[in-house]
């Protein structure tokens, strides 16, 4: 403003501005400095003028500044907020499994409490021995029954959540341990943030990805250009090479000239001169660097920005253009201009660049745009993104009237984004369309694998992106997101109006319900105007078409809209997976299940508002498979094993009440419950976060093992079902064995309670040792040296006379019928698990049993088809009611999955076939879906 | 069991090796990379049969041997509490019970089949008396056992925690209830000697009843339960309290009434001169006497023998069963 920096003190002046919002991309407010420095002026504030909090500002010696929002009003301090907590799958299944166990634990109260008052009422009043008095007061009704709530009490595990925290946490460790997902180009380890999450990953069934960035590498590169209709760098690939190019411009076309400095100078990009005098430049879109550093090849450097001059080097003169306004880029105009005074002639230009279809349409009339439209379609075949270039010699008259406007719009409080964009548009039409730039955007090592790997796996891919359709097709079909035909078919939604768009809408939909009967990869392409429409007025119908397809590519789409696709596909109880690079990713990485963030070259605005942060794309493969896979593994052991020993303790209590005339007495003492499931049950099934069902090869290539967690195969009411009756089998056992061989005269309480105990801790380390698949040093040592210590602490305190365990252990192990006993136990107790166990492993084996044997036995590896002889029965109900209802699709029998054949989750749907599913089955589940249709 | 530990374990490092940084231990560094050397067993048919067969194998034999114990113990009980009611009480056995005035001598005859070796145990055994009755199980206080009167908070003893006024020792309902029944035992017209001492746990009687500790205000109160304790014998020397306040698990229980330490002949013929003094007729629980011998295993019990036995003999009924299977259909 031009201020000399002594009156800074004596400035007044006054700021209007809207009231603290979490809005950091925006400040939208007004200076108004008192007499006499700018007499009543209205000056613009936006967010370039604000420092957030917590920054740091650099190179600079002095800064005159206001604090406009203090403490907790601070836009970080509004933005910060409370981080929506996320629950996992395998915690929400917890938390509903504990729920039933509640409501067992208090029919199992009521039930004994009842028992107990009539046992009270008619057999303890006659033993005299027990003293009852005969008139109670009337609570003593509820004295039997809260005594069982507190025998019962600890049916539920506390320790789950002690144990699930610790796990969670080295999870989360082990991905930031992970020597194989470190980027090696900028040596950035991956990163979990979120600790808590990464049984999710296993669980994942959608993957949305950005691509610029994300599958891309986002180094832009220019390629390919086309200027006044003429093409170049055709046949190397590289417009810089082309000779015809560097002649043009060393011959001064004016056509030529113009395109390369709209390239040089309609940008934000601001040259940065090291001391050796080489040029560099800070560009907030790698595109605009592209274009710079390409224009710079061509002789036309920009050197210099200074304030509002920019100077350009042009065959080695200068030529130095005035900045008067900037019209900014915003996702919504997909383009920017500047408005630029050239020093020498003062002549006023407007330059814009931007998407072809924010550009072509402004095109001054007569104009021959087809050529345009032509190199835009040729290059976006090519998977280039394109940047159409314009220019248009502005009035001085015309250009004040805007620039009064254009102020005006500026220092509106309400919507200036919106005002902004209207009066930007009032100047830019009638624009001269110099060509167009293809900028290519190279995929990152590993992307086509990576897709091609997760697909296998059963998981869909959504591609979002800001990108044109043809550029973000033809990038899916270089990195297998969809086939190429005749196997591949895109279904192209598209339309301007509600009417074309919901007929369009129905016309895919349709398709896409014939022919999810036959092997095709079907794919659905939606733009970003159309899928507005359709969100907006055919949520339902869209709904139904997320759940059929199993791939999407939506270009176009604006941050919102991404996080939009995210909501819909949460609402349909699909495990999200968001993936993203740039700040127009961290909307949709905070809506979705898992927001994976990559640590690019976009910042890392992405990668600290996700779950997990990794350096490159491909590591993603090994975040899911590898990770995701065995953290869910572990946790569904975990957690039901946790399930199961406080129900192996229970039980035998309630049994024991059974014998002590329903009274409520507690068999074991508090110290050896406490114990119990502190250190001797807990410890074992901790070291359970090193076990591995099947080596990290083997999940690499044979991916569809993912099925498993997806579809929640190792932790859902069937298998607590069974774990449920291990404990009560195994409670019975225990029970039924300890007080038959303590019979009579060794009937004593405490020696009865500890061989119960020991036969507890006994079953307990061979059930450990019979779930674990890998076992090492640690597994031993933790299952082994649990069993010892619990040995040694009993016979400490078994040596200390004021307890009330004194020289029990010591009684009980010099007794020859105590380790028959715990023989009788164990052998009694884990045959049939073992028996059960074998003969599903061989004769009824999951996919996940064959590997195992394939990869221990040294035997082939079997190929994909043996490895599913079973056809996997598919059923996906699409009414709309299932949209609304979602977890009211019915439960498959699937003989494949003998061991959970009653999952509650949904079933894997027909959208999301395997290739190698005999056709058979799709028949069939296409009929039954039609019969339901009907 | 063990899923054969060691068979057919592949001991292998997977994942490709990376290079290792230098200053962190090699297992620390597996242990990050989650790469720790492990051994994977695999249920392979031909260790799961030989698993069962070697349990079957172990199982049998042991089964045998531990029955074979028992069945060696001899072992006499008699159940004494009908036959010991006069024929007039028959009906009303409660009221002949608690009427201390009527002399409860009784007499029972038991023969011997088997030669038995001394020691010969002597136990009473009841049935249907819950020792094990939360009520009753935590009425007692071990400090008071162990300190007498010094200790003053019994209120863990209720309802039998003060008589008058005055605290009782031992308190609580199950030194109340001592049992108090008294046997002698006579052989071709000679008394045979018991040994009634050391018949507690040693411990017990060292560090958990005082020496110091006598019986005071003990049954005075107008509710008598069982037996009376001599107030000059301290309570480590009191047995019969000990042993019956070791308290049973199950509801069906024997306590140990002493020793018989001379051998006694097949065929012999032994009279019991016992008072019939305990209160089990209120509640209908049995009172039996039992003489046994005793082996390496303990008492006369054949269920450990005939579960080692079945689950032996199933254990190779499942060998045969996978064996036919793995022949049948060899995987």
């Amino acid at each position: 403003m031009g201020i000399d920096f002594e009156l800074l003190h004596k400035m007044k002046g006054v700021i209007e501005c809207p009231i603290p919002d979490r809005d950091i991309r925006r400040f939208d407010a007004n200076l108004r400095l008192f007499p006499p420095f700018i007499d009543n002026d209205l000056c613009p504030l936006t967010i370039k003028n604000t420092i957030l909090q917590s920054c740091y500002l650099r190179n600079t010696e002095w800064v005159c500044g206001v604090a406009v929002y203090t403490g907790n009003e601070t836009k970080l301090g509004m933005s910060r907020g409370i981080p929506e907590p996320k629950l996992t799958a395998v915690d929400a299944m917890i938390d509903k499994l504990t729920g039933a166990i509640f409501v067992f634990q208090i029919v199992v109260v009521i039930v004994l409490g009842i028992a107990g008052n009539v046992w009270k009422d008619t057999e303890a009043v006659k033993q005299w021995y027990v003293l009852y008095p005969k008139e109670g007061p009337w609570y003593e009704l509820l004295v039997i029954p809260l005594r069982f709530e507190l025998l019962c009490s600890i049916m539920i595990p506390i320790s789950i959540k002690v144990s699930l925290d610790l796990v969670k946490s080295l999870y989360a460790k082990f991905i930031d341990w992970d020597n194989q997902m470190i980027d090696q180009e900028t040596s950035t380890r991956s990163h979990a943030t979120n600790t808590a999450i990464s049984e999710d990953l296993g669980q994942v069934e959608y993957i949305l990805t950005d691509k610029t960035g994300t599958l891309t590498e986002n180094r832009m590169i220019f390629r390919r250009c086309c200027i006044g209709g003429i093409f170049y760098g055709n046949e190397s690939g590289d417009a810089l090479k082309d000779v015809e190019l560097l002649n043009a411009v060393s011959s001064g076309s004016s056509d030529v000239i113009r395109f390369v400095t709209v390239m040089a100078i309609c940008n934000t990009v601001i040259p940065v001169k090291s001391k050796t005098g080489a040029i560099s430049y800070k560009a907030q879109s790698q595109d605009e660097d592209a274009l710079v550093q390409a224009a710079a090849c061509l002789h036309m450097v920009f050197v210099n920005k200074n304030a509002n001059t920019l100077e350009i080097n042009f065959n080695a003169s200068i030529i130095q253009y005035e900045v008067l306004d900037t019209l900014e880029f915003t996702s919504d105009r997909k383009r920017m201009s500047v408005v630029v005074k050239d020093c020498q002639n003062g002549k006023i230009f407007l330059l814009s660049k931007g998407a072809d279809e924010a550009i072509i349409p402004y095109a001054c009339a007569g104009q021959q745009t087809r050529t345009f439209t032509e190199a835009v379609d040729q290059y976006s075949q090519l998977g280039l993104r394109t940047l159409c270039l314009a220019w248009r010699e502005l009035k001085e008259d015309e250009y004040q009237d805007w620039s009064l406007m254009f102020k005006e719009a500026n220092s509106t409080l309400v919507d200036r984004e919106w005002r902004l964009a209207e009066v930007c548009q009032r100047l830019e039409h009638d624009l001269e369309i110099l060509g167009v730039t293809a900028i290519e955007d190279r995929l990152q090592d590993g992307v086509p694998e990576t897709i091609e790997t997760l697909r296998k796996a059963g998981i869909n891919f959504w591609m979002l992106t800001g990108d044109k359709q043809n550029t973000a097709i033809q990038i899916a079909l270089s990195c297998n997101f969809i086939s190429p035909e005749p196997k591949g078919q895109l279904l192209l939604i598209n339309g301007k109006t509600e009417d074309e768009v919901g007929r369009s809408l129905d016309r895919v939909l349709l398709t896409m319900r014939i022919t999810t009967s036959e092997p095709k990869d079907v794919a659905f392409v939606i733009d970003g105007w159309a899928l507005e429409i359709a969100l907006k007025h055919y949520r339902k119908v869209f709904t139904e078409l997320a759940i059929l397809s199993r791939t999407a590519l939506c270009c176009r789409v604006t941050p919102s809209q991404k996080a939009q696709l995210v909501e819909i596909l949460k609402s349909c109880d699909y495990r999200t997976l968001a993936i993203g690079d740039g700040g127009n990713d961290v909307r949709m990485i905070q809506q979705a299940d898992i927001g994976v963030g990559i640590s690019g070259r976009e910042g890392l605005q992405a990668a600290r508002a996700a779950d997990y942060s990794i350096g490159k794309f491909r590591f993603l493969k090994r975040l899911i498979l590898v990770h995701g896979r065995y953290s869910y593994n572990r946790t569904a052991f975990l957690s039901q094993y946790s399930f199961y020993k406080s129900l192996l303790i229970c039980f035998i209590q309630i049994f024991f009440s059974f014998i002590s005339g329903v009274s409520g007495t507690s068999l074991f003492n508090s110290v050896s419950l406490m114990a119990y499931n502190v250190f001797y049950t807990s410890i074992p099934v901790l070291v359970s976060v090193l076990d591995k069902d099947l080596s990290e090869k083997t999940v690499m290539q044979h991916p569809q093992i993912l099925f498993y967690c997806q579809a929640g195969r190792l932790l859902n009411p069937s298998t607590f079902a069974g774990w449920f009756g291990r404990s009560l089998f195994h409670a019975i056992v225990v029970f039924v064995i300890s007080i038959h061989a303590y019979a009579y005269e060794k009937s004593e309480m405490e020696e009865v309670s500890m061989v119960a105990l020991s036969g507890c801790i006994w079953l307990q380390a061979f059930v450990v040792t019979i779930e674990t698949n890998s076992f090492t040093v640690l597994q031993h040592l933790a299952i082994w040296g649990n069993l010892a210590a619990f040995y040694i602490i009993n016979w400490i305190l078994s040596a200390v006379p004021a307890s009330g365990l004194y020289t029990i252990m010591f009684r009980l192990c010099t007794q020859p019928s105590y380790w028959i006993t715990m023989f009788l136990i164990v052998v009694t107790g884990m045959g049939p698990v073992l028996a059960i166990k074998y003969f599903r492993y061989t004769y009824r084996p999951s996919k996940i049993n064959t590997l195992q044997q394939a990869e221990r036995l040294g035997g082939p590896i079997l190929s994909l088809g043996n490895i599913e002889p079973q056809p996997r029965s598919i059923e996906k109900d699409v009414s709309p009611l299932s949209i609304t209802l979602p977890k009211n699709r019915n439960p498959v029998y699937e003989p494949l999955l003998s061991d959970s054949p009653n999952s509650t989750r949904k079933s894997f749907g027909s959208s999301t076939t395997f290739d190698f599913f005999p056709s058979q089955s799709r028949l069939s589940s296409s009929y039954s879906r039609n019969c339901k249709d009907n | 069991m063990d899923a054969d530990g060691g068979s057919a374990s592949a001991v292998g490092i997977e994942g490709r090796p990376v290079s290792l940084h230098s200053g962190q231990p090699r297992a620390l560094y597996q242990f990050t990379q989650q790469n720790l050397p492990a051994c994977k067993p695999v249920l392979t048919p031909g260790w799961v049969i030989a698993t069962f067969l070697l349990i079957g194998a172990i199982f049998i034999p042991v089964g045998f041997v531990s029955l074979h114990a028992s069945q060696n113990v001899v072992e006499i009980v008699v159940r004494y509490d009908a036959e010991c009611i006069p024929e007039e009480y028959q009906s009303n056995k409660v009221a002949y019970i608690r009427d201390s005035s009527i002399p409860k001598n009784c007499t029972r005859y038991l023969k011997v089949h088997k030669h038995m070796k001394a020691p010969i145990y002597v136990y009473y055994q009841l049935d249907n008396f819950y020792q094990n009755h939360r009520r009753y199980v935590k009425s007692r206080s071990d400090q008071q056992l162990l300190h007498g009167l010094k200790y003053n908070e019994t209120s863990s003893c209720k309802p039998e925690q003060l008589n008058n006024g005055l605290p009782i020792v031992p308190c609580g309902l199950i030194a109340w209830s001592l049992f108090n029944d008294t046997f002698n035992f006579v052989r071709r017209s000679e008394e045979m000697k018991i040994n009634r001492k050391n018949i507690a746990w040693k411990s017990d009687r060292d560090h958990k009843f005082g020496k110091e500790v006598y019986p005071f205000n003990f049954q005075n109160g107008t509710l008598i339960g069982g037996g009376k304790l001599d107030p000059r014998i301290p309570l480590s020397d009191q047995e019969d309290l000990i042993v019956w306040m070791r308290t049973a698990a199950l509801p069906s229980f024997r306590k140990l009434y002493g020793r018989i330490e001379e051998d006694i002949e097949a065929d012999d013929v032994i009279v019991v001169h016992l008072s019939n003094n305990y209160n089990t007729y209120s509640f209908g629980g049995k009172k039996k006497l039992v003489l046994s011998t005793s082996s390496w295993l303990g008492g006369k019990n054949n269920f450990l023998g005939i579960a080692y036995i079945f689950v032996g003999s199933s254990c190779i009924l499942t060998s045969f069963v996978f064996m036919l299977l793995h022949v049948k259909n060899p995987r």
